[in-house]
């Protein structure tokens, strides 16, 4: 009978790591697909930004401050790794892009380029998108955080050395989280 | 939020299946009747479900092109609606789901609709009324809401119901057809009359069952997909004023929507009527409960 109840538990045990562990892989990798999804859009903006350049020189000649900004926000971006870094390069890269579109308002002849405008409609998609990969990468780690710090998901997470991940920050204004009741 | 989206997903699975096996059911049972009348039961049972094992097989793998066919929707390319690609793009991205198909319905009413059989294979439908009329926060509203839907498996759900209320239109509407104008067989007349019958059966059956299928299908889904919808946003005016400018829209007709299509879009494709029936059996929550519910978020 103990024999019994014995097995009945370890069953139980062994069904709750393999449970645990499978969600905690299954957690992992959707934060490396979500992040891979952010580098992506990163890489589209960092190689849109030449072209950029290139279609405002010829307009902006007495705007040289903006675009060594822009230019030098795109350097720190090929020179980040890490997530922080990342981060910190990305919101330097908006802000800059924001006064160089905020100044090409005073070049109507710019406003008026057809090749500009699909960079700048381009642009502001990629934008977008780097803000939406963000949130659900965001949405992810929160997860698989939550679970390597609850109980009792943290005794298998550190058997097995699943760490914590690090959110991907933004400075300013943040669109919050909404609350929703099901 | 994951926990009931999981438990959503598989509602919709389950659901899915029974419907699916309901319509099978029914099927079995006119080939019955059918083999009844020329005396031999089990080969027209036999026909009958071999030809509906067929049919949901092969619509259910090309049942989101051929709704898209029967919409009239034309692929959108990016070149020509940067703007909207862009969009789908993004909020796919928001909700971790594949990029999905994205259509366009040459038509001035303001409507949207998601299709497909699940989140790799679905299409995302607007109309170029809706293009035209929204802004860029509205138009995320809506195309959040469809990308729930996708997410939701939703789409899964509404196109099994379209497959099976949409042939069981056809079937009604073939056989009191031929009655009305096929040759009269005296000798044939027995069957005659049980292929009326069993066409006026399935004409009745058919807008009941569509009506069944409309309110398993709507309010909760679609409060759902709201609520989903603005979690992808974090801006739920957006779609709260995106659905205000589409009630106030004069002309709400969507030209080539019908009976089995009606439950896919984002609001009823069809003239407002003012019977408190149709607001019971109607196939969206009225709008302005859905405002309010995005406006309290």
């Amino acid at each position: 009978m103990i024999g019994w109840i014995i097995f009945v538990i370890i069953v139980i045990l062994v069904l709750f790591l393999v449970i645990v562990y499978n969600s905690l892989v299954r957690l992992k990798n959707e934060v490396e697909n979500s992040w891979a999804q952010i580098d992506v859009q990163l890489k589209r903006r960092f190689d849109l930004i030449p072209n950029l350049i290139e279609s405002v020189k010829g307009y902006m000649k007495h705007e040289k401050g903006v675009l060594t900004e822009v230019t030098k926000a795109r350097t720190e971006m090929g020179n980040a790794t890490t997530v922080n870094e990342k981060a910190k390069a990305n919101n330097m890269l908006t802000e800059t892009l924001k006064s160089l579109f905020a100044v090409a308002e005073n070049y109507p002849k710019l406003r008026a380029n057809e090749n500009f405008l699909q960079l700048q409609e381009e642009l502001s998609g990629t934008e977008n998108k780097i803000g939406y990969a963000r949130q659900h990468y965001n949405d992810v780690v929160m997860e698989m955080n939550n679970k390597v710090q609850t109980f009792p998901s943290n005794i298998i997470a550190n058997l097995f050395h699943f760490g914590k991940k690090e959110l991907f920050q933004t400075v300013g204004k943040e669109r919050e989280n909404i609350k929703v009741s099901f | 939020m994951s926990k009931s989206l999981f438990q959503q997903v598989r509602a919709n699975k389950i659901k899915s299946v029974f419907i699916m096996f309901f319509f099978f059911i029914l099927i079995s049972m006119l080939g019955l009747l059918i083999g009844l009348v020329y005396g031999n039961v089990y080969l027209g049972a036999f026909l009958a479900m071999f030809a509906a094992a067929i049919y949901l097989l092969i619509s259910y793998f090309t049942g989101d092109n051929m709704i898209l066919t029967m919409t009239g929707a034309q692929e959108a390319k990016k070149s020509q609606y940067p703007h909207l690609v862009h969009t789908v793009e993004g909020l796919a991205i928001a909700a971790g789901i594949p990029t999905p198909k994205i259509y366009i319905i040459d038509d001035s009413a303001l409507n949207a609709f998601a299709t497909g059989r699940n989140p790799k294979h679905a299409a995302v439908t607007v109309t170029t009324g809706l293009l035209q009329k929204l802004n860029r926060e509205e138009l995320e509203g809506v195309i959040a809401h469809e990308v729930s839907h996708i997410k939701n498996y939703d789409i899964k759900f509404m196109l099994i119901c379209v497959i099976c209320v949409g042939i069981i239109v056809l079937l009604s509407d073939f056989l009191l057809r031929s009655f009305l104008w096929g040759r009269r067989d005296n000798n044939r007349g027995n069957a005659q009359i049980i292929f009326i019958v069993i066409g006026l059966v399935l004409a009745i059956l058919a807008p009941l069952i569509g009506e069944l299928i409309h309110l398993a299908v709507s309010r909760r889904r679609e409060y759902l997909a709201d609520a989903n919808g603005a979690v992808l946003t974090r801006y739920p005016q957006g779609l709260a004023h995106a659905l205000r400018k589409i009630s106030q829209d004069p002309d709400p007709l969507v030209d080539r929507a019908n009976r089995a299509t009606a439950h896919l879009f984002i609001s009823t494709p069809f003239r407002k009527t003012k019977s408190r029936i149709t607001s019971l059996f109607s196939t969206h929550p009225p709008i302005e409960e859905r405002i309010k519910r995005l406006e309290e978020m």
